[in-house]
């Protein structure tokens, strides 16, 4: 038995750790595709083309700022973006949107500002929100030459 | 000087609480009403999740073999060895290196970000700089379990140089972070 538990150790536990860290997500992930199911039936693809507007600027901007807001694990902002580049939305917005996702993440600032600092986590919020922009556009930039 | 006191809290023991469930439960409650008011529409809406869900197995598969292999190679204990031992360090590579160290452990990190406060601010503490933390928290972008998921869906040119350009740019946000927190001048 003892000579069992012990080649359960290592990778295959660490696998099995994973395995049941992904589990916990399963509610937040299976939630998100239903919703993606329901909203790829039920919305309008005209209502894409009113929130991101044929504005390139303002289209980062608006990827950036829903980023930003929502939150969750990196895979539902991938699903989110792949769903939205499928609706038209430009490459650039979705770019600043994924970034804005894993970087800004201000449902995470109250967490981040008890334990490193109110100045620290504001400050690193701040900078994340314009860099997102910043990344997009070089992304997309060096995309268009390559 | 840092005049920012973390508190040294324990928190977070992996568990996500029942917000994911509550979150999933409604969900399904929006399906079972519109499966009422219009079960043409409904069904439509579970068979684009079920083409969905078939669509991402296969890399959710891999995503949780390749979580299993950075778990088992780069536990966090092991990360803030190699951190910690480049506090007040100020020779070029060794600067240099606590630098690299920053920006691979920010990628190979797992788990979700708010689990890592705590270890940071305990590195913090214990010398480690605002910008390494910051590049650290930054480098959480470029998940490489999670790549196979971005190539599937933006390719795989999209994928490398978006991964490159964040992690060029984490280390500008660390200095930038570094100097507004500390008004110091890096170096």
């Amino acid at each position: 038995m003892q000579e069992q538990r012990k080649t359960l150790r290592g990778p295959s536990q660490a696998v099995l750790k994973a395995a049941k860290s992904m589990y916990n997500m399963l509610p937040i992930l299976g939630g998100v595709m239903l919703l993606i199911g329901l909203v790829n039936t039920w919305v309008p693809k005209t209502l894409y083309t009113s929130i991101f507007s044929k504005n390139p600027l303002l289209d980062v901007f608006t990827g950036d700022v829903l980023g930003s807001i929502l939150a969750g694990n990196p895979i539902t902002s991938y699903i989110l973006g792949g769903e939205l580049l499928t609706q038209g939305v430009s490459l650039l917005a979705i770019t600043a949107f994924i970034v804005a996702w894993v970087t800004v993440g201000i449902v995470q600032l109250p967490a981040e500002a008890l334990i490193l600092g109110k100045r620290f986590a504001i400050t690193r919020i701040i900078i994340s929100f314009g860099f997102a922009i910043i990344i997009a556009m070089i992304t997309v930039l060096i995309l268009g030459i390559i | 000087m840092n005049k920012t006191k973390p508190r040294q809290k324990k928190q977070g023991n992996g568990k996500q609480g029942n917000g994911g469930w509550y979150f999933f439960l409604i969900v399904i409650a929006l399906y079972i009403i519109l499966l009422i008011l219009n079960p043409g529409k409904a069904v439509l809406s579970f068979k684009s999740f079920f083409s969905l869900l078939i669509k991402i197995i296969p890399t959710l598969v891999l995503i949780i073999l390749l979580m299993g292999f950075f778990n088992y190679f780069v536990p966090p204990k092991k990360l803030r060895k190699w951190l910690v031992h480049e506090r007040g360090t100020n020779s070029g590579i060794k600067r240099i290196k606590a630098w690299v160290i920053a920006i691979i452990g920010g990628v190979v990190s797992s788990g979700p970000i708010y689990l890592w406060y705590p270890f940071l601010a305990e590195l913090r503490k214990s010398g480690v700089r605002n910008s390494l933390i910051a590049t650290f928290l930054y480098n959480r972008a470029v998940k490489i379990p999670l790549l196979p998921m971005m190539i599937m869906y933006f390719g795989l040119a999209y994928t490398i140089v978006l991964t490159i350009v964040t992690m060029i740019f984490s280390v500008f946000n660390g200095l930038l972070v570094e100097r507004i927190i500390d008004k110091k001048v890096f170096g």
